[in-house]
């Protein structure tokens, strides 16, 4: 095997941009947290972090170093491998996803035919870190946390990917650069409009995919503690943390490309390349968080039967009747 | 206590699905179990087989120590029952002393201590809601409810000092009257409140994530609930009408009037519709005393003819001498002595029917002082209501039961 200049050139092309974006994605999962305790504040009624810098600007930074310094507790009887790795691939499984959404017009960090089917594997995966953890932790509270994660995702994942089957019928393709190009030539310029029972039913799975409200069940702070990563603390919490919010990220980004046409707006905007996929990236982070602050928690078995009783039946039919409508159009 | 976990083990042997139940102990240390209440539970899956409570973790020997004090200085051991709402138990305490002294009440202090009592029972109800909700997972409507709980305390402060343990109602009235200040500010509360409790329902209650949580959830059927010994809204959710406040009227609740709100199907969703709308009757109660408070103007709150047992002995001598040897004490006259006798009295107090006993022996002490709280009963309800449902469910069933572990463990 020989490397030429070429090949030499682009690997550091690819792994200099990877890290870039790296660095942005967690500047975004930073501040989203930020952002969502804000948000959550004003919609409470009161203030939210306001002590570190200005209007409390720093406070991610705080949290950080603060979670860094503290002390690294193993408890005695866990699994220790199992139960130092859990959290990386929580973390790992939820933040590579963003290498293949394109950002722009043929930005994206890898661009490969079958883009869709990998994200979807991403989540699936990222189900293990929470399983592991819970399995390691040698905990009941952890393990009922990772029980009810694995039930979960198992369920939503079918829903989930019967949502995005449909956006593929439409646009033909599992790259997702070209369901974006496909979407702008469509007569609807956005697969919002004629799909809008997928996008509901992807975005409801992927509420449950993050652990988020109001299917917040395995780490359900009021019943279980805090579930899973009871356990966990100092930097290996944090990775649970992270991984929760770029699992949202990426979710959303994910809704962004397949429904919401992309990186594509109304009109152009001269001098900022991004603006359209972060306007719109942001406003489903918001709605998430809107979620959050509004509805209650559903219980397990409620859970599964609207994953299972609803949300794939109606995925199914959806499916069918765009595939009907595929073939007469 | 319980059983230990091989006899529990083989005492369940068969009863699940699986051979071997899985348990979990929750609490004392746990977000939902409001305080140090401990449960040990014995799961098939999530279901509950087996809830067994502990309780006692907050033991304060309340009773015993009653006996070591005078009637007086009792009310402060009252806050300390159920300091969510700690008006009624000082009622509850004084209505039994002045039972056993005779005592008759000014008709002022009676509509004071109505007001209070019923601030103290919207205050109960606001926490209860804000937790309920809040171990639901309803976050924003806990920020909501202690908001409002806050202006009540607030309201309690300038009445009395101090905003969780008032010791307001004193035997044969209460400390003080309520300067214009407070009326005002109660006014001012009355006139939004029910604006406010339609603002917590129109976010929960058309919900259908908290409909699915809380209907046909830990169900009671009235004969049920009275075998149970079940008091208060938990009772009135199972649809039986009894409520002490109109049963046996107490302070001034026989010049206002009120409907006490009952449920049907005696689920959690039934007791959290009786509570809700309790809080618009108390908020209508007062509404009613502040205007009898206008008829009383410049009326005593405390009785005239008893001034031995209301003023505290340090009023009395100015100048309290340093003892050579204990330090500082009181050289004042002791409370005088009450004629043997027993006396018993009970309120409807926000969490259920709250009962004191108390025998004189001619001291002036209480010789014995016995307290029903309702929150005891209600835990002892505990395992009856959860077996069969899921975790989830029992966190839901514990925030309708409202227990106070200070009131429960004495």
């Amino acid at each position: 095997m020989e490397f030429s200049s070429q090949s030499l050139y682009a690997i550091i092309i690819t792994a200099v941009s990877a890290l870039v974006l790296l660095l942005v994605s967690l500047f975004h999962v930073a501040y989203l947290t930020y952002a969502e305790r804000k948000i959550i504040a004003r919609i409470q009624q009161r203030l939210g972090p306001n002590r570190v810098g200005p209007r409390g600007i720093l406070q991610p930074i705080a949290d950080v170093l603060k979670l860094i310094h503290k002390e690294d507790i193993i408890p005695s009887g866990v699994d220790r491998p199992v139960f130092a790795i859990a959290p990386l691939v929580s973390l790992v499984c939820a933040g590579t996803g963003l290498a293949l959404i394109p950002l722009w017009q043929n930005f994206v960090l890898s661009n490969f035919n079958v883009g869709l089917l990998f994200i979807l594997a991403l989540s699936s995966l990222s189900a293990y870190g929470v399983i592991l953890s819970g399995w390691a932790s040698n905990s009941r509270y952890a393990l009922l946390g990772g029980l009810r994660a694995s039930a979960q995702v198992i369920s939503y994942e079918i829903a989930m990917s019967l949502s995005l089957l449909s956006v593929v019928l439409m646009a033909g393709s599992f790259n997702l650069q070209d369901i974006v190009k496909a979407q702008l030539e469509s007569p609807y310029k956005v697969y919002l409009i004629p799909q809008i029972i997928a996008f509901f039913i992807f975005w409801v799975s992927a509420l449950a995919e993050t652990n988020r409200v109001p299917f917040d069940l395995p780490e359900a702070e009021t019943e279980l503690v805090a579930g899973y990563f009871v356990e966990y603390s100092g930097i290996r919490f944090a990775l649970f943390y992270l991984a929760e919010y770029f699992g949202m990220v990426v979710m959303s980004a994910l809704a962004v490309t397949c429904f919401l046409g992309g990186y594509a707006g109304p009109f152009e905007i001269p001098g900022i390349p991004f603006f359209w996929f972060l306007i719109k990236l942001y406003f489903l982070l918001f709605i998430y968080i809107w979620i959050r602050a509004t509805l209650p928690r559903y219980r397990y078995d409620q859970l599964m039967g609207l994953g299972w009783k609803i949300l794939i039946p109606l995925g199914l039919v959806n499916l069918f009747m765009t595939a009907l409508l595929k073939l007469l159009l | 206590m319980g059983l230990s976990l091989v006899e529990v083990n083989s005492k369940q042997r068969g009863a699940s699905s699986f051979d071997e139940p899985f348990y979990i102990n929750m609490g004392p240390q746990h977000p939902s179990t409001h305080g140090v209440l401990r449960l040990f539970l014995e799961l098939d899956g999530e279901t509950i087989i087996n809830c067994d409570p502990k309780i006692g973790y907050l033991h304060r020997g309340v009773e015993k120590l009653a006996e070591t004090l005078n009637y007086n200085q009792t009310i402060v051991l009252s806050d300390r029952l159920d300091y969510i709402a700690s008006c009624a138990n000082n009622t509850a305490f004084c209505l039994a002393f002045e039972k056993l002294f005779g005592l008759q009440v000014p008709r002022r202090a009676r509509i004071l201590r109505t007001i209070v009592n019923e601030m103290a029972r919207i205050s109960s109800h606001l926490l209860w809601l804000a937790t309920h909700a809040l171990d639901i997972g309803a976050m924003t409507v806990f920020l909501y409810c202690f908001r409002d709980r806050e202006w009540l305390l607030n309201i309690f402060e300038k009445i009395c000092g101090a905003r969780l343990t008032h010791s307001y109602v004193r035997v044969g009235g209460v400390r003080q009257d309520f300067t214009l200040e407070i009326i005002e500010d109660l006014y001012k509360f009355t006139e939004v409140f029910p604006e406010r409790v339609l603002e917590y329902e129109t976010l929960i209650d058309v919900n259908r994530i908290w409909l699915e949580r809380t209907k046909n959830i830990a169900v009671v059927s009235a004969e049920e609930a009275i075998s149970l010994g079940l008091t208060g809204p938990v009772l009135r959710g199972s649809g039986v009408p009894y409520d002490v406040r109109k049963f046996r009227p107490y302070d001034a609740y026989d010049e206002v009037e009120f409907e006490v709100p009952i449920g049907k199907n005696g689920d959690v969703y039934d007791r959290y519709r009786v509570r809700m709308e309790e809080l618009r009757q108390s908020n209508k109660i007062i509404r009613q005393c502040l205007e009898k408070l206008s008829e009383t103007e410049g009326e005593p709150v405390l009785p005239e003819n008893a001034p031995d047992l209301l003023i505290p002995e340090r009023v009395r001598e100015p100048e309290p001498k340093p003892h050579p040897k204990k330090g500082f004490i009181f050289t004042g006259k002791e409370v005088p002595v009450v004629p043997p006798g027993e006396a018993f009295a009970s309120i409807e107090s926000p969490k259920g029917e709250l009962a004191v006993y108390v025998v004189s022996d001619g001291t002036n002490k209480p010789w014995r002082l016995r307290i029903r709280t309702p929150s005891f009963v209600h835990i002892s309800a505990l395992p009856e209501l959860a077996k069969g449902h899921m975790i989830a469910d029992l966190i839901a069933i514990i925030g309708t039961l409202d227990v106070v572990l200070g009131d429960s463990d004495r």
